[in-house]
C-alpha cells in the first residue's frame, strides 16, 4: 500500500496554516510535528523504493485546469527520492532549530517556513512542468517574507528585492518558455494541450525552439543555484536572512535547480543539452574556481559557505552536463551531500557567532576548540565532508562527476581537477581561523549545550552515516537518472547505447 | 394618414432584462434619494442599489447559455446581443457595483453630491458598460460608450469641496471627450469603408473585398484609438493617473475595473466579429499597442509614491496584458481575456479598499506611508493588499498566475510569442514596484501621523483623506478580505471560472 503524495506534501504547510490560529510555542510544536510527518514518510518511502526500478511510483494523477492541461500530477523515483528526503529533513533540523529561538511574531516566522517546505516538496515532486513552475517560483515566496521580516532592519528591503527580482528574472523567463513548450508540442503533436512531462517528452521540438527555450530555463536554474556569473544576489540575500532560515535556503533551493536540469532539460530538450554542452560545462568550471577563490578571499563566515556553495554547485553542474550516467548519479549524489554539509556548517557558524559576541567575521575567531573539543570534532566531519576527504560521500560524489566529465571532456575535467584542491583550502582555512590560532578578542568559548547539540548532533550523525554507504543513495537512483540523460547523451555519445 | 413607416423592433424582453434592472434601477434609487429621511438617503439608497446590481446577476444567470439577438428591426440583425460574452462582462460589471457600493456606503462623495444621484449615475454607467459590451451595431457601440463615460466623468467630480476630485472630473471629460470623438469618426470611416453598420453585415462587405479599403483600415485605426482611451492603453493613458489620483477612491475603484471590463467586451466584440477577416491587418497593430502598454506601464509605476497612481500605472500594464488576448482572435484569446477581467475585478477591489480604509483611518491619504507597518497592526487589510499585489505581479498559488498563464498561452498559441515574452519582461519590471508596497507592510514601522496633519500651504492633509472621522469600517474590511480570499481561491481552483470564461469565448464563433 501506498500514501497518497499530497498527504506528506501537504502536510507542513496545513500544520502551519493551523499554527496562525494557535500561540507561539504550540504552532511551533505543530509545524514540528509536520514536518517530522513527511521526514517519517519519506523515510519509508526510501526503504519501500526497491519494490520495481522502473518509472515513476505513488503517482498521483489528476487533471487540475483542464482548460488550459495542468495536470495535478506527482511521483516519486530514483531522481528526486533521495532530494526529498533531503529537504525534508532539513527543514525538520531547521525548524527545531529555530524553535529554539524567540522570534517575534513566531507564529508567521513559522508558517512562512511550512509553506516555504510544501513549495519545496512540491517542486521535487511534480511531473507536470506547469505545475514545476509553479511551485518552483512559489517556494521563493516565503523567503521574501523571511529574510524581509526578519532580516537585519537596515538592510533587508533592498536586499530582498534585488534577491526576487534577479531570481524571478530567471524564473518568469522560465514560464514563458514553459508554456511555450506546451504550446509547440501540442501543435506538433496535432494532441490536446498537456503540461504533464511524461507526453512532453513523446514529442521532441524542432532544434530551432529547443534551444531558446533551454536558455530560458538555464536562465532560471543557474540564478536560482546560483552560478558565476548569476550569483549577484547571493551576497546580499545571504547576509539578509536570519541563519535557520538561510540554511534551509542554502541547502534545499539550489538543489531544485540542479534537480530542474535533470527533471526537466535534459529529458524535454535533449538536442538544446547537447548543443548547449560545453557552455554550460564552462559556467560549471567558472563557478568553481570563482566559488572557490571568493571562499578562500571573504572573512565573512557566511559569505565562505556562500561562495563555496558556488563552487559546489559548479561540479553539480559539470556532472550533469557530463551527459552520461556517471555524471547524472555523481549530480545528484553531491547535490544531497552539500545539502547535508551545508546546513549544519550554518549551525557551527551560528554557534560560532554566539561565542563572539555576535560577530560573524572569522578575524574576530579563533581558538574556539581550546574550550569546546566538542563543537570542534563536529565541525572537523563537516570539514573533511566538504573537502570530500576520501571515505566522504562527498567524495564519492565528485569523484563520479569528474569520472563522469573526463569520459565525456578531457580538458575541462583536468581544470575542475584543481577545484577538489581549492576546496580543501578554503574549507580548511575557515576551519583553522575559527577553531585553531590565537584565541579572538572577544571570544568567549565553550563547549556546546544538549539543546544546541541536539540540532547539530543528527544533522552531523547523517554525514557519517552516509559517508560508510553511498552507494547506498546510488543503487536506488541509477536507472532513473540513467533514463533523465539517456536522450542527450545518445545524442552526444551515439556510440554508446544510452540506457544501460 | 402614415407619417412614416416605423418598424418597431421586437424585444425580447427577457434578454433585456438585465439592463432593465441596471437602468430601471438607477431611477428608482434616484428617486428614493429625494425622500428627506437620513435612514433613507444613507442606508437604503446604496441598499437598493445593491439589489438593483444583485438582480441584474441573477437575471444574467437566468439568461446564461441564451444566445440572442436584442431589439431585432426589420433588416437590421438587432442593436445588442446576449451571449455569454455580454454576461460575464455584465457579471464582472455587477459585481464590481456591489462592492464599490459598500465602499461608497459611508464615504465622504456620496454625501457631497447627494446619494441619490451618486449611486443613480452609478448604475447608469453599470448599463452603459453592458450595453457597450453587448452591442453589435456601431451606433449601439457609440450609445453604450456614451452612457458608460458621462455618469463617471460626472462621479470623478462628486467630491465638490477638494480641487482634485474636481480637476479630475474636469480632466477625464476633456480626455475622455476626445476620445470618444476619435471613436465615433473612426465608426463613421468604418462605415463608409463597408457601408453597414451592423456587425455582421460588416464581417460580410470586408470578407466580400473590402479589406484593403483606405476608409476601413482608417475606420479601424481610429477606432481602436478610440477604445485605447477607455481602456488606458498607452500612449493614450496619459489621463489614467490624474484621475485615478484625483477621483473619490470609490469611484477610482469602480472604473479602474468596470470601465476596463466593458472597454475590452466592446474591443473584443467589434474586432472578433465585425473586424474578423481585416484580423491580418489589426493584429500586429493590436500586438505593438500591447507590448508598447506594458513597458510604458511598468516603467511609470516604478517611482510612484501615491498607491492610487501606483495602481492607476499597473492598470496600464495591465491593460498591455489584456490585449495580448486580443491580439490572436481566437476562442483562447476571449477566454483568457475574459478570465483576467475577472480576476483583475478582486485584485483591483482588494487593493482598493485597503486603501480607502486606510485613507479613513491615517492622515496619510493614500500615500504609501498609509499602509506601513499594517502587517502587525491591522493583518485583516495586510493580508488581502498584500494579496493582490503579489497577484497583479503573477505570483504563483494566486489567480494572478493563472490569469498570465492563460493570456500567454492564448498569445503563443496564436504565434505571438514573443508578446508572451514581453508578458513576463513586464511582471519582473512591476515587481520592483509591487514589492514597495508588499515591503511596506511587512518590513517597515508604521509611519508617524504628526509629521503631516497639514502640507504646507496650510491644507489639511493629503488628497483624498477623509476629514471627518478617523475610524475603522467593517464593511470595507469585510469587502477587502472577500476579494483576498478570492485570489487565493481563484489561484487553487480557477477551473469553474476559467470554464465560464471559455463559454464567453465560444460565444464569438471564433476558433
Amino acid at each position: 500500500m501506498s500514501l497518497p503524495l499530497s498527504i506528506p506534501l501537504w502536510l507542513p504547510a496545513a500544520a502551519a496554516f493551523l499554527g496562525l490560529f494557535l500561540p507561539g510555542v504550540a504552532s511551533r510544536v505543530l509545524v514540528i510535528l509536520g514536518a517530522l510527518g513527511t521526514l517519517a514518510w519519506s523515510i519509508w518511502a526510501i526503504l519501500d523504493f526497491e519494490r520495481s526500478a522502473k518509472g515513476l511510483q505513488d503517482v498521483t494523477d489528476q487533471v487540475w485546469i483542464k482548460q488550459l492541461g495542468i495536470h495535478y500530477k506527482l511521483g516519486v523515483d530514483g531522481l528526486n527520492l533521495f532530494l526529498i528526503a533531503l529537504a525534508a529533513f532539513i527543514f525538520l533540523a531547521c525548524l527545531v532549530w529555530a524553535a529554539m529561538k524567540e522570534w517575534e511574531n513566531a507564529s508567521l516566522f513559522f508558517f512562512f517556513l511550512g509553506v516555504a517546505e510544501s513549495a519545496v516538496l512540491g517542486a521535487l515532486m511534480a511531473q507536470d512542468l506547469a505545475l514545476f513552475v509553479l511551485f518552483f517560483d512559489l517556494m521563493l515566496l516565503p523567503f521574501l517574507f523571511l529574510a524581509g521580516i526578519w532580516g537585519p532592519e537596515a538592510t533587508r528591503v533592498a536586499a530582498i528585492t534585488k534577491l526576487f527580482i534577479y531570481t524571478l528574472v530567471g524564473s518568469l523567463l522560465m514560464l514563458a518558455a514553459a508554456i511555450a513548450t506546451g504550446v509547440l508540442v501540442a501543435q506538433h503533436s496535432g494532441n490536446d494541450i498537456s503540461f504533464a512531462f511524461s507526453d512532453l517528452a513523446k514529442t521532441p521540438l524542432p532544434k530551432g525552439s529547443q534551444e531558446w527555450i533551454f536558455l530560458c530555463f538555464a536562465a532560471a536554474f543557474l540564478v536560482k543555484m546560483p552560478a558565476f556569473p548569476f550569483h549577484g544576489w547571493m551576497p546580499d540575500g545571504y547576509r539578509n536572512m536570519p541563519l535557520p532560515v538561510l540554511a534551509v535556503f542554502s541547502a534545499v533551493l539550489s538543489k531544485v535547480a540542479a534537480y530542474g536540469f535533470l527533471r526537466v532539460v535534459l529529458p524535454i530538450f535533449p538536442d538544446a543539452s547537447a548543443h548547449f554542452q560545453d557552455l554550460m560545462l564552462v559556467l560549471g568550471l567558472g563557478s568553481i574556481l570563482y566559488g572557490s577563490a571568493m571562499a578562500f578571499t571573504t572573512s565573512e563566515a557566511r559569505l565562505v559557505l556562500g561562495y563555496s556553495s558556488i563552487a559546489q554547485l559548479g561540479f553539480i553542474v559539470l556532472g550533469i552536463f557530463a551527459l552520461n550516467g556517471d555524471g547524472a548519479q555523481g549530480a545528484i549524489l553531491q547535490a544531497v551531500n552539500h545539502g547535508l554539509v551545508v546546513a549544519p556548517a550554518f549551525v557551527i557558524v551560528a554557534y560560532l557567532a554566539e561565542r563572539t559576541h555576535g560577530s560573524e567575521d572569522i578575524r574576530d575567531m579563533g581558538g574556539i576548540a581550546f574550550r569546546a573539543p566538542v563543537l570542534a570534532t563536529l565541525f572537523l566531519i563537516v570539514t573533511f565532508a566538504n573537502l570530500a576527504m576520501p571515505g566522504s560521500s562527498n567524495f564519492a560524489g565528485e569523484f563520479l562527476i569528474l569520472l563522469g566529465v573526463f569520459h565525456s571532456k578531457l580538458v575541462i575535467a583536468a581544470i575542475a581537477f584543481t577545484g577538489v584542491g581549492l576546496a580543501a583550502v578554503y574549507s580548511l582555512r575557515l576551519f583553522i581561523r575559527t577553531m585553531h590560532n590565537r584565541v579572538g578578542a572577544e571570544v568567549v568559548s565553550r563547549d556546546i549545550s544538549f539543546r544546541e547539540g541536539l540540532v547539530l548532533v543528527p544533522l552531523v550523525a547523517v554525514i557519517v552515516a552516509l559517508a560508510f554507504v553511498p552507494q547506498f543513495a546510488l543503487k536506488k537512483g541509477a536507472p532513473s537518472i540513467d533514463r533523465a540523460v539517456g536522450k542527450a547523451q545518445l545524442i552526444t555519445q551515439p556510440e554508446i547505447t544510452a540506457v544501460k | 394618414m402614415v407619417l412614416a413607416a416605423i418598424s418597431k423592433p421586437t424585444i425580447d424582453w427577457a434578454g433585456v432584462s438585465p439592463i432593465i434592472a441596471l437602468l430601471g434601477g438607477s431611477i428608482v434609487v434616484l428617486l428614493a434619494g429625494l425622500l428627506r429621511g437620513r435612514f433613507i438617503r444613507e442606508q437604503l439608497v446604496p441598499f437598493l442599489t445593491v439589489v438593483a446590481f444583485g438582480a441584474t446577476i441573477g437575471l444574467g444567470i437566468w439568461q446564461w447559455d441564451e444566445a440572442k439577438d436584442l431589439f431585432v428591426a426589420k433588416g437590421s440583425q438587432g442593436a445588442l446581443r446576449l451571449d455569454d460574452l455580454t454576461l460575464m462582462i455584465t457579471f464582472i460589471v455587477a459585481v464590481t457595483g456591489i462592492g464599490a457600493v459598500l465602499l461608497s456606503w459611508r464615504a465622504l462623495a456620496p454625501r457631497e453630491a447627494a446619494h441619490g444621484e451618486y449611486f443613480a449615475l452609478m448604475l447608469t454607467s453599470a448599463a452603459g458598460m453592458v450595453i457597450l459590451a453587448a452591442a453589435q451595431n456601431l451606433v449601439t457601440v457609440f450609445l453604450g460608450l456614451e452612457l458608460l463615460s458621462v455618469p463617471l466623468y460626472v462621479l470623478c467630480a462628486t467630491e465638490m469641496r477638494r480641487e482634485r476630485s474636481l480637476e479630475s472630473g474636469l480632466k477625464y471629460l476633456i480626455i475622455g471627450s476626445v476620445g470618444s470623438a476619435t471613436f465615433l469618426y473612426g465608426l463613421a470611416f468604418i462605415y463608409g469603408g463597408t457601408g453597414a453598420t451592423d456587425f455582421r453585415d460588416i464581417a460580410t462587405s470586408i470578407s466580400g473585398g473590402a479589406a484593403h479599403d483606405s476608409l476601413l483600415l482608417t475606420g479601424i485605426a481610429l477606432t481602436l484609438v478610440g477604445l485605447a482611451f477607455k481602456a488606458s492603453v498607452a500612449p493614450f493613458h496619459q489621463w489614467t493617473p490624474d484621475v485615478y489620483e484625483g477621483a473619490p477612491t470609490p469611484v477610482t475603484a469602480w472604473m479602474a475595473v468596470a470601465t476596463k471590463a466593458a472597454a475590452f467586451g466592446g474591443l473584443l466584440r467589434i474586432m472578433d466579429v465585425a473586424l474578423i477577416d481585416a484580423h491580418a491587418d489589426w493584429a500586429p497593430a493590436v500586438a505593438a499597442l500591447a507590448a508598447v502598454t506594458i513597458v510604458v506601464g511598468n516603467v511609470g509605476a516604478l517611482s510612484q509614491s501615491s498607491l492610487k497612481r501606483l495602481l492607476a500605472w499597473s492598470s496600464v500594464a495591465q491593460a498591455g496584458y489584456l490585449l495580448a488576448g486580443v491580439v490572436g482572435a481566437s476562442k483562447l484569446g476571449v477566454q483568457a481575456t475574459v478570465f483576467y477581467l475577472s480576476i483583475y475585478l478582486f485584485m483591483n477591489i482588494a487593493a482598493f479598499a485597503v486603501i480607502i480604509a486606510r485613507e479613513r483611518e491615517t492622515p496619510f491619504g493614500d500615500d504609501l506611508r498609509a499602509v506601513a507597518g499594517i502587517g502587525t497592526s491591522r493583518p485583516l487589510l495586510a493580508w488581502p493588499l498584500t494579496l493582490a499585489m503579489l497577484s497583479l505581479a503573477g505570483m504563483p498559488a494566486t489567480a494572478g498566475f493563472i490569469g498570465k498563464f492563460t493570456l500567454i498561452d492564448a498569445a503563443s498559441s496564436a504565434g505571438y510569442t514573443w508578446l508572451g515574452i514581453v508578458i513576463v519582461i513586464g511582471s519582473m519590471i512591476s515587481l520592483a514596484y509591487y514589492l514597495k508596497v508588499v515591503a511596506a507592510i511587512w518590513m517597515r514601522p508604521a509611519a508617524v501621523a504628526a509629521e503631516v496633519t497639514t502640507t504646507a500651504d496650510g491644507s489639511p492633509r493629503l488628497a483624498g483623506a477623509d476629514p471627518a472621522a478617523e475610524r475603522a469600517d467593517w464593511e470595507v474590511t469585510l469587502v477587502a478580505v472577500l476579494a483576498g480570499a478570492a485570489i487565493v481561491v481563484f489561484g487553487v481552483i480557477p477551473s469553474p471560472l476559467l470554464n465560464l470564461a471559455a463559454d464567453a469565448g465560444k460565444s464569438l464563433g471564433l476558433f
